[in-house]
């Protein structure tokens, strides 16, 4: 029994660590071209992170099973089929649709299907794309504003969105319904002089070769929409000596060599360009040449899709190699993100939280040491893994650890566990172990869901874009949630071990308000100096320290709890139970200020209205109100814990539960 | 009063009270022990004192504390309905006020302002400690703790007060010696006879909100109000719409102005107009109709609503509507040159700002902004030569008791290179600082000495009795 703790521990580090080992391509070279940089959404990241963050909002998941091929394709995979061979990709059951009215809308099944291949939920390209015209319609049907939207609007939105990347993903290498770009390529090249040529003249009026120019403006009007829409930008900067960060879409590359675009939009009567602008266009010559890159990957794209599997790796491995010798840190950044999205560590140490806390509650009912010793290394394993996951998001961000909704609920579920693995150290009860376990689970579950709203490492706002602030106001400020949570969590086990077991007994439960009370000290220290220093901020940012939006209202109401919890405990108007009961309501109080304001669409904190989190959130709301109301209404004495039943609790060998625990009770 | 002249001894009857102070007994010997026993206290006195232990006691600052979270919550929900500034103004810059689900709703909850919960927080605050602190080193977390309050209260009241908030929009190349206000407007007549010196009168937009007359001894016309309007629409007439003009020359020979409902949004503000006749004084000379609005003289309004008819009427004529409303509307009295307008109120200051860039960023390949900042001349004869900043995010400019924040620009067209200054005077602006260090500081030392008299008693092995009271 003394070995198990270390041997539980060690078989869940292997399975975390067999995670990092980067997988070897058997085939095509997928995970090597998922290393392989783009920027999207203004910062520089690995194809993989773009594949997966695409799947994410598009299918819910990072990868993509196949039912039919019985098969899972990685998200690179995927892209690299949506990119490349759109003809196969296109039949792959890649979009989630769930509404049911939107099915109808669209015609397609409503139910799973398995001679005609559908499980009712997935849906390919090939069978939606034609009804894009409807999505677009019933899309602009929905309201403005968010907070209207009805299941409906939101699924329709949500499509749309997803036709568009899709769409954006299959314009990413070339434009849609190509047979062969490299070739298309080359012709367009030669057709670029006398086009060029021969728009020059007609523009200046003289007689013009109107079959050059019909070539090329053919070739123009097809790229055009890639140089319009939105791409990620996969093309490397010409002179990255002088702008590191200036990468291309394919689309913008694609003019270089001929034609200005935006040239060719004001004489199809597109955009309105000054007199001095258009003077400029005209006489500025192209660069006649193409960039290597475009037509690199115009190669890379007719290998795979001829499935020359040794032709496609070949051109990866060169492709990264020529990208290693110019852009060097940037390839060690692309390599490192990869392996973080591939470790995926919150979900791994989201299981361990979770196998953990019911170590830890097994010892309160066996007593047994191995039991919270077990608890004990698995916390501090996830914990340590935590950290670290952390630290890589910092590092590849260059931020502190929160910089949005997603990274505040990791960064509070370490904070909560940080500070339930210290009362551990106090204690050893395994009460730190518990809260440990459910505040890591729980938060790590909740930013899961943020992360389906897609890219985690997003650049910051102008106003945000300052660490400073950034390491103290947010991170603080978050402190504070964390550790009113704890506190409340920590209340939580007093109701729930006091009125349904007998768990609870009088050093316990003193314990517990012990470190309730110290816990809510810290809380409010946190709370308080991280609102006023957000005040401060907002001084410095917009001249005024408080303006009552909402997040600092949320903030102020938090501090304003733990400030009347305190104040009541010193004049002694509650006892024991009804510090707990107060702090349960810090819960609501926390998740309201976290969560609930964002959701009313206003003020300068909202990021947007979250329909499903709210009915969450509703949900654990009122939990904690039934919660309270059971711990109020049923006298402590009829509590099971307090009950005097004919079997007393069982003796505890030395260590156990609550001995420790030092002092007694204050007024 | 008659209740001190009829029972002068008895003070027990009136011992109930709301809150009952903790741990004093209610006794008057024991709350005056220098006062002789064989005097009762006076009536007066008992009731003094009752009202003094229920404005220092503990309970009073929980249930203020309790009234205060439910203020703040309200006051954020009522933002939904009412936008941020109606409901900063009805919530938490008021005495007492009501919150409604929804406007229209006959659900009224009552709830005390924030003025009333600020300013009870500080009586009880300072009450709390005249009559129970004694300073201890033990407790002296606790007393910085409050100290660091009272001047975050305080400050904030006189931020309410004191704090002037405007904004100064510049194209690049413009040079402005005034901000102006976002909600607040004023009539003015401009003299500007003399072309080195304009003298400007002002009368605030209340005094035209009541009709009547407006006349200054030294402007030789008056003024009568003939129509106000705190909202207004303006539609565009030409030569075939029918009916008179609502006044003969200026902006309403080609405009047609009508009232419209008030609005509470975020994004939307309140236009008002006014038809104003004028007449010369000592003269029995006609009266002259002149219509006055701030779309003609907010110089960013103007501009949205020349884009406005762009769109719909096409861009010459858009031009030529918007040329009519930039044209100041200008008469003869008495051989001088009057302008008026009613216009933004305006902030004069003794220095000039130019802009001489306007700086936008954004993250590549998106619409995300990452930077924008303005580039500023600072023209000041009584502080020497002229210096040039730069204003950007989290770094503005402070000067003569104003700080000018990067706070918008153009966004409709970047083009336009225009950018949006939030101009702020706060005499008070560094009371948070202050509060925020003191109660931190405070917090931090309490906690702390808790932290060490717990550790030292379980190092120490078990203390049974000791006790982790604060107060």
């Amino acid at each position: 029994m003394k070995r198990l703790p270390w041997i539980v521990a060690a078989l869940a580090a292997v399975w975390m660590l067999s995670a990092l080992r980067s997988p070897k391509d058997a085939t095509f070279a997928y995970h090597e071209f998922g290393r392989l940089p783009v920027v999207f959404n203004g910062r520089l990241q690995p194809i993989d992170s773009l594949a997966r963050n695409t799947l994410l909002q598009i299918r819910n998941k990072q990868a993509m099973r196949d039912e039919k091929e019985k098969r899972t394709l990685s998200a690179t995979e995927w892209a690299v089929e949506v990119m490349m061979n759109p003809a196969v990709a296109n039949t792959r059951k890649t979009f989630r649709i769930d509404h049911p009215d939107l099915k109808g809308q669209l015609k397609l099944a409503m139910d799973a299907d398995e001679r005609l291949g559908e499980d009712g939920k997935h849906y390919s390209w090939n069978q939606i794309f034609e009804s894009w015209q409807v999505v677009q319609e019933q899309s602009e049907k929905a309201p403005k504003e968010a907070s209207k939207h009805s299941a409906y609007d939101r699924a329709v939105l949500k499509l749309r969105d997803s036709m568009g990347l899709y769409a954006m993903m299959q314009a990413a290498l070339q434009p849609p319904n190509t047979t062969n770009f490299l070739a298309e390529l080359t012709a367009y090249q030669a057709s670029i002089p006398a086009g060029t040529a021969a728009l020059r003249d007609r523009l200046a009026g003289r007689p013009f070769d109107t079959n050059a120019l019909i070539a090329v403006l053919d070739y123009c009007q097809r790229y055009m929409p890639l140089s319009t829409m939105r791409a990620p930008l996969i093309i490397p900067p010409h002179h990255p000596e002088l702008a590191r960060d200036q990468w291309m879409k394919v689309g913008d590359a694609l003019f270089e060599p001929g034609i200005n675009p935006r040239l060719l939009r004001q004489l199809m009567g597109q955009e309105s360009l000054s007199d001095t602008e258009y003077r400029d266009l005209i006489t500025q010559a192209g660069t006649g040449k193409l960039h290597p890159a475009v037509a690199g990957y115009a190669r890379m794209t007719e290998a795979y899709r001829s499935g020359n599997v040794a032709e496609f790796n070949q051109l990866v491995a060169a492709r990264s190699g020529e990208l290693t010798g110019t852009f060097a840190t940037e390839m060690r950044k692309t390599a490192r993100e990869q392996a973080y999205n591939g470790f995926e560590p919150f979900m791994k140490t989201m299981t361990i939280y979770a196998i953990a806390f019911l170590f830890a509650a097994g010892f309160w009912f066996s007593f047994q040491e191995w039991t919270r010793q077990t608890a004990l290394w698995l916390i501090v394993l996830a914990f340590v893994v935590h950290t670290a996951a952390i630290l890589t998001r910092m590092g590849l961000e260059g931020r502190p650890p929160v910089t949005n909704l997603y990274s505040s609920a990791i960064f509070i579920g370490w904070g909560a566990v940080g500070l339930g693995l210290l009362l551990e150290r106090i204690w050893r009860n395994a009460i730190g172990l518990a809260v440990a376990g459910v505040i890591g689970f729980t938060t790590l579950i909740v930013a899961h869901n943020l992360a389906l709203g897609g890219d985690t490492l997003e650049m910051m706002q102008a106003v945000l874009d300052t660490n400073f602030w950034l390491a103290t106001h947010v991170v603080i400020v978050t402190l504070g949630y964390a550790a009113t949570y704890v506190a409340g969590i920590l209340a939580v086990l007093y109701v729930v071990l006091g009125l349904f077991t007998r768990v609870l007994d009088s050093a316990m439960a003193k314990g517990l308000t012990r470190m309730v009370y110290g816990i809510l000290c810290f809380a409010t220290l946190a709370s308080f100096v991280g609102t006023v220093l957000g005040g401060v901020w907002a001084d410095q940012s917009w001249g005024r320290f408080w303006g009552w939006d909402p997040k600092e209202n949320g903030a102020l109401i938090i501090v304003l709890w733990n400030a009347l919890i305190l104040h009541v405990r010193w004049g002694g108007m509650v006892k024991e139970r009804g510090l707990h009961l107060l702090a349960i309501v810090g819960n609501i109080v926390t998740s309201w200020s976290w969560f609930g304001t964002n959701m009313l669409g206003i003020g300068l904190h909202s990021y947007g209205f979250m329909s499903a989190a709210f009915w969450w959130l509703l949900a654990f709301a009122t939990s904690q109100i039934l919660l309270l109301l059971a711990g109020w209404i049923v006298p402590q004495a009829k509590w099971t814990s307090f009950r005097k039943g004919p079997t007393p609790a069982p003796s505890k060998p030395a260590g156990g539960s609550g001995i420790r625990a030092p002092g007694a009770q204050s007024a | 009063m008659s209740l001190l002249t009829s029972s002068p001894t008895s003070g027990v009857g009136y011992r109930c009270q709301p809150f009952a102070p903790e741990n004093q007994p209610l006794t008057p010997e024991s709350e005056f022990p220098g006062m002789r026993a064989a005097r009762r206290p006076s009536m007066v006195s008992d009731m003094l004192r009752r009202a003094f232990s229920f404005l220092s006691s503990l309970r009073l600052t929980v249930v203020l504390l309790a009234m205060s979270i439910a203020l703040v919550f309200f006051g954020t929900l009522g933002q939904v309905s009412d936008g941020l500034y109606e409901a900063q103004t009805r919530y938490f810059k008021s005495w007492v006020t009501t919150w409604q689900p929804s406007a229209g709703s006959w659900f009224h909850l009552p709830l005390p302002g924030g003025y009333l919960l600020g300013t009870s927080l500080l009586v009880n605050l300072l009450a709390a400690h005249w009559k129970r602190f004694k300073f201890t080193w033990k407790k002296s977390g606790i007393l910085l703790t409050h100290v660091g309050v009272i001047l975050l209260l305080v400050g904030q009241l006189a931020t309410d007060m004191f704090a002037v908030e405007s904004y100064l929009r510049l194209t690049e190349g413009e040079t402005k010696q005034y901000s102006e206000s976002h909600r607040e407007n004023e009539f003015v007549v401009i003299d500007v006879t003399d072309p080195t010196q304009d003298r400007v009168f002002s009368f605030p937009e209340s005094m035209v909100a009541r009709s009547g007359e407006l006349a200054h001894p030294e402007i030789p016309f008056r003024i009568r109000i003939k129509q106000y309007a705190v909202n207004s629409d303006l539609k565009p007439r030409g030569p075939r719409s029918g009916g008179e003009p609502q006044a003969p020359s200026g902006i309403a020979t080609r405009f047609t102005f009508t009232p419209e409902a008030t609005t509470a949004t975020m994004d939307e503000r309140n236009v008002p107009f006014a038809l104003i006749e004028v007449t010369e004084t000592g003269t029995n000379g006609v009266a002259q109709p002149w219509v006055v609005t701030p779309y003609a003289s907010d110089e960013a309004l103007r501009i949205a609503i020349e884009r406005q008819f762009a769109r719909k009427l096409g861009p010459e004529l858009a031009a030529s509507l918007g040329s009519t409303l930039a044209q100041p509307q200008e008469f003869t009295a008495k051989g001088r040159t009057y302008q008026i307008a009613l216009r933004p109120t305006r902030y004069y200051t003794p220095y000039a700002l130019s802009l001489l860039s306007f700086k936008h960023d954004k993250y590549i390949g998106t619409d995300k902004p990452k930077d924008f900042r303005s580039r500023v001349r600072l023209t000041d004869a009584a502080a020497g030569g002229p210096r040039e900043i730069d204003i950007y995010m989290n770094n503005p400019l402070r000067y003569a008791g104003l700080t000018y924040f990067q706070a918008s620009f153009d966004e409709v067209d970047p083009r336009a290179r225009a950018t949006v200054l939030q101009v702020v005077k706060n005499p008070s602006w560094l009371t948070p600082y202050f509060g925020c260090v003191i109660v931190g500081a405070g917090m931090l030392i309490q906690f702390l000495i808790h932290l060490v008299g717990f550790i030292a008693r379980k190092s120490g092995g078990s203390a049974p009795g000791a006790t982790a009271a604060l107060a």
